[in-house]
């Protein structure tokens, strides 16, 4: 059962927001709360496009993000890096560890669903 | 009536006496007790040790002779103790210093601890006191004759004894009389608290003797205006200025000289003193006494003139007059009053002399012909100086014994009192360049002193033989071998000029010049210039590292000299602890191997070679080199420290950037924190308020939510915000804060009702356990409410317990109020239970992530419980969910 998008965000407002958005813009969305389970969802669901919150409970993003990039089978998957840090440090690491898109914390939707749009292209694109 | 026997019965019961007094101080002394013997009057008084029995009978024959020339042997020391209390303190002080045990000693430690200049002054004080001694025995004898006289009472005892006789009986007596006194005890210390108590006595008994005859006269006389109009009876013009001429200047300079060179006035005034400032009292109390005791000398003196058959002798007037008038217990007391003025200083000044006989004279040589051997003991040494002391006043005696058979033809005292001061005045000059003048050598001492000697000699001491000796009567008349300039009175053609001024002056002139010149044209040895750095420096560098004086082998002198300058002065008196005498081989080994570590072994070996061997190189040069090295080692020293100093500076400087380093690091997580704590409810606000913005399509329920989300959202922010000024405020201790007593479960209360709704909301278990009945506590009763809201709503948030439960307790006891706050959700990991109370604790491992919201809540908590002088803390984990405890004293 695969889906377009999966966000891993531990913030339910943040959550929220972000599902609406992107459901919204036509995908079809599932969501974790940590880092665990963002890496099993990912294999299990093999979504076309990953938005991944840095500060994950139990498993941080960037580790996600590095587990992913480990994995023959995962390797090519899209990843648009969340944070709410903004330093210019995190988005070094996010670049270094192979992420496609980096978005700040506050964002401005269309930022988000642009990024999340070029990322589907990467992949083909449904709409 | 006044047999012999009872007089000498009374004189020996007097000695007796004097012998208590002596022992009992001696005891107290030891035993710290009666601090009056070490009062400055105790002190003044035995200064009056001056006042001798040339004072007591003398002063009235001189008065007799020769009018007021007698003022003069009490305005000199009057003049020194009153104007010239700066050098007696000098005196005293390096004296102290030094730790000088005489007069010798004193110019021997100055000038470079030369024995040869010691054993010089030693003898010159020996030969120079001899005349006063002999002054002395004269006195007793004249006086015992007087009062119990073969002529006046024959067929006594004293009958068939001649004046020599007695002499010498006295001479025997007075030496077996020191000789107890003053060696008594087994301890060579120089001090002698039982001598310098007797003394005292004595100077009262001979003062308050010498005021009842004067008090005796004027009764007898019809009063002080009737004596006085005697005078031109009595052939003697008190109101002529004529006295005062060269020869009485001369007496002045004399016994001011005396005051400060006589061996027994230096004993006490110097050596016996215990502290500097009886100084100050004497300076005014020792001319008083002097003035009482010349009072009624003038008055004695007219009376006697007037009043006793003409060829009376003037210096017994004292004992004559009471004796013609019947008053033999007066005459007894006088006697004893001028047996007192001798025995104090034949006592005082034959101690002294024998410090210095045996200290530099007998010690030495036995020390040199025995090599050391039988004295290697303390109490082989001890036992050694008091032989030697006793030898040493026997053999002062007896040379007093023989002066006055030699002179015994003389009658007046007070021309052989002159003889003495004029030969211990020699030493006035070199101490005088002792204490003041540091370019002052040791040669120039010594040929200064040699000079002075033999001019007083020559001129003073030799002539008192003439009536005993046909040559000495040929060489004052004609000179030696024709050599008329050379006559004794009248040296280098001076004609018609005194006897004592043509003395006084060529040999203080002629000593002076020789210290003056000898000093400008010699030089100092090292040793010499580091004693008189010494002694110079006394007053501008109090104490600094002064060595003591080592006595014995001059070797070990100069092993310390160069130890201590090479080694430097605490290192070098470590080493030469305990070491005396000839110094051992080992001794020079292990200096040798300590020298070597600071200046080299081959250095260290020439130097100590040279000392040790007395190699025809001078000391000089390998002080030195001791001194260039010393220096070399001081600079290198002083770069040392300097680079120790600029390492020390840097690591603190280093230290002080980690610890901005840390802080900045802090800073920089606050701010991150922040930023990321204030970005996260932000995020939300924009995104739904841009979702409501641009979505058209929206339901009323979804706009409804959205904008409730944007709602909590600001207000998480707020609260957010609030914390941060609050903890701001918190930190720098904002004004405002009251603790006042409170119920403290009010508080609870309160923070229970406001959270239930939250345990509701998430259906758990918000329970009250046991609860104090009432406990006063002193804070701010909103803050406390505040603090148990955060523990509370924590506990509910973070509990993923399959049945949630919260636990609200507390209880007091021993004066403290406790409040526990339990749940039993997860627990705080061991990892993060330090961590949890610092600022923005949440998530920083990893781990267990706290909800939003929590970052700053325990920070904040535990400091308002600090405010309140409480403490938050979390209490060791059970293994079943995590409990806080606030504890707070109880009012």
């Amino acid at each position: 059962m695969a889906v377009d998008v999966l966000i891993a965000e531990d913030e339910p407002s943040i959550l929220r927001s972000l599902d609406f958005i992107l459901r919204r813009a036509g995908w079809s969305i599932e969501a974790v709360t940590d880092g665990d389970a963002a890496l099993s969802a990912v294999r299990r669901s093999m979504p076309k496009v990953l938005v991944l919150d840095v500060m994950l409970p139990k498993r941080s993003g960037f580790d996600v993000l590095k587990q992913i990039r480990a994995d023959d089978a995962l390797r090519q998957l899209p990843v648009l890096i969340l944070t709410a840090k903004g330093q210019a440090q995190d988005r070094r690491t996010a670049e270094e560890l192979g992420a496609d898109r980096f978005v700040t914390k506050p964002y401005a939707n269309a930022e988000v669903v642009g990024a999340v749009r070029e990322l589907m292209g990467l992949a083909p694109a449904v709409e | 009536m006044l047999t012999p026997d009872v007089v000498i019965a009374v004189a020996i019961g007097y000695v007796g006496l004097l012998f208590l007094i002596a022992y009992v101080s001696d005891r107290q002394a030891r035993n710290h007790k009666a601090a009056f013997l070490r009062s400055p009057f105790i002190y003044t008084l035995a200064i009056s040790v001056y006042c001798t029995s040339w004072t007591f009978y003398g002063a009235v024959g001189s008065a007799a002779r020769n009018g007021l020339e007698y003022l003069a042997i009490y305005l000199g020391p009057t003049l020194v103790f009153i104007g010239w209390w700066f050098v007696l303190r000098r005196l005293v002080r390096i004296s102290h210093k030094q730790r000088i045990t005489s007069i010798a000693d004193l110019l021997s430690a100055r000038f470079g601890k030369s024995s040869r200049l010691a054993v010089l002054i030693t003898v010159i004080a020996v030969i120079g006191i001899a005349p006063y001694i002999a002054l002395q025995l004269k006195a007793v004898t004249s006086s015992l004759q007087a009062i119990a006289g073969v002529g006046e009472f024959p067929g006594r005892t004293l009958r068939g004894i001649d004046e020599v006789g007695l002499a010498l009986a006295v001479a025997a007596g007075m030496a077996l009389f020191t000789i107890l006194f003053g060696t008594r005890n087994v301890d060579a210390k120089e001090q002698h608290h039982g001598v310098v108590a007797a003394i005292a006595f004595e100077a009262i008994v001979k003062l308050a003797a010498l005021l009842a005859i004067g008090i005796f006269v004027i009764y007898a006389g019809g009063g002080l205006e009737a004596i006085f109009s005697r005078a031109e009876a009595a052939g003697i013009d008190i109101y002529s200025t004529g006295n005062f001429d060269d020869r009485w200047v001369a007496m002045n300079v004399l016994s001011a000289a005396a005051i400060l060179c006589l061996p027994r006035q230096f004993q006490i005034t110097v050596v016996e003193n215990s502290n500097e400032n009886h100084l100050r009292t004497a300076g005014w109390a020792f001319p008083a006494y002097l003035l009482l005791m010349s009072l009624f000398t003038l008055p004695i003196a007219l009376f006697g003139l007037t009043s006793m058959p003409a060829g009376a002798n003037p210096d017994m007037f004292v004992l004559t007059l009471p004796l013609s008038a019947g008053q033999e217990g007066l005459a007894l007391f006088s006697f004893i009053g001028g047996f007192s003025s001798a025995t104090s200083m034949i006592i005082v000044e034959s101690i002294a002399l024998s410090i210095m006989v045996s200290n530099h004279i007998v010690m030495p040589i036995v020390l040199r012909v025995t090599q050391g051997h039988g004295v290697a003991s303390a109490r082989g040494v001890s036992r050694l100086l008091l032989n030697s002391r006793r030898f040493s006043i026997a053999l002062i005696l007896l040379l007093g014994f023989l002066y006055f058979y030699l002179t015994r033809d003389s009658d007046a005292l007070a021309p052989i009192g002159l003889i003495s001061f004029c030969g211990v005045a020699q030493f006035l000059p070199a101490i005088i360049a002792a204490l003041f003048w540091r370019e002052a050598s040791l040669k120039a001492a010594t040929s200064a002193v040699a000079v002075g000697f033999v001019v007083w000699a020559w001129s003073s001491f030799m002539p008192s033989f003439q009536s005993s000796s046909p040559l000495v009567a040929q060489i004052m008349a004609e000179g030696p071998w024709g050599f008329t300039w050379l006559r004794p009175e009248a040296l280098f053609g001076v004609e018609d000029i005194d006897p004592l001024v043509n003395v006084v002056f060529w040999s203080l002139l002629l000593n002076t010049a020789t210290l003056v010149v000898v000093s400008l044209f010699t030089s100092q040895s090292a040793l010499e210039r580091v004693q008189a750095a010494l002694f110079a420096d006394l007053f501008r560098r109090p104490g600094t590292g002064a060595p003591a004086v080592i006595r014995g082998s001059a070797t070990v002198e100069d092993l310390y000299f160069v130890a201590e300058r090479v080694l430097g002065s605490p290192r070098a008196k470590a080493l030469f602890e305990g070491v005396a005498g000839a110094p051992p081989p080992q001794f020079i080994d292990r200096l040798e191997r300590e020298l070597a570590g600071s200046i080299g072994a081959a250095s260290a070996h020439v130097m100590l070679s040279k000392v040790v061997s007395g190699d025809a190189v001078s000391l000089e040069e390998v002080f030195e080199m001791a001194g260039e090295t010393r220096q070399v080692i001081e600079y290198s020293q002083e770069l040392e420290r300097t680079s120790a100093e600029l390492r020390s500076t840097a690591q603190k400087l280093e230290e002080a950037n980690t610890q901005l380093r840390a802080i900045d690091t802090e800073k920089d997580e606050f701010l991150s924190q922040v930023s990321h704590e204030v970005r996260t409810p932000m995020t939300s606000i924009r995104s739904f308020s841009e979702i409501l913005l641009e979505e058209q399509r929206l339901t009323a329920d979804e706009r409804q939510r959205f904008v409730k989300t944007i709602h909590q959202e600001s207000l998480r922010l707020t609260k957010l915000l609030d914390d941060i000024l609050g903890m701001s405020a918190l930190d720098h201790g904002e004004h405002g804060w009251d603790n006042t007593p409170i119920e403290a479960e009010r508080s609870i209360d309160r923070a229970i009702e406001v959270c239930s709704a939250l345990a509701r909301q998430r259906r758990m278990q918000l329970t009250v356990g046991s609860r104090a009945p009432s406990a006063v506590i002193s804070g701010e009763p909103d803050r406390l409410c505040q603090v148990l809201i955060n523990l509370v709503s924590n506990a509910i948030k973070y509990n993923d317990a399959a049945e949630p439960m919260v636990e609200v307790r507390s209880r007091t006891g021993r004066g403290r109020y406790l409040i526990e706050v339990a749940d039993n959700g997860p627990g705080i990991p061991k990892a993060e239970r330090k961590l949890i109370f610092e600022k923005f604790a949440r998530g920083q491992s990893g781990g267990v992530t706290a909800p939003a919201g929590a970052g700053l809540g325990l920070a904040i908590s535990r400091q308002l419980i600090e405010r309140m002088n409480g403490k938050l803390e979390l209490l060791p984990a059970t293994g079943q969910g995590a409990c806080f405890r606030i504890t707070l004293p109880l009012l």
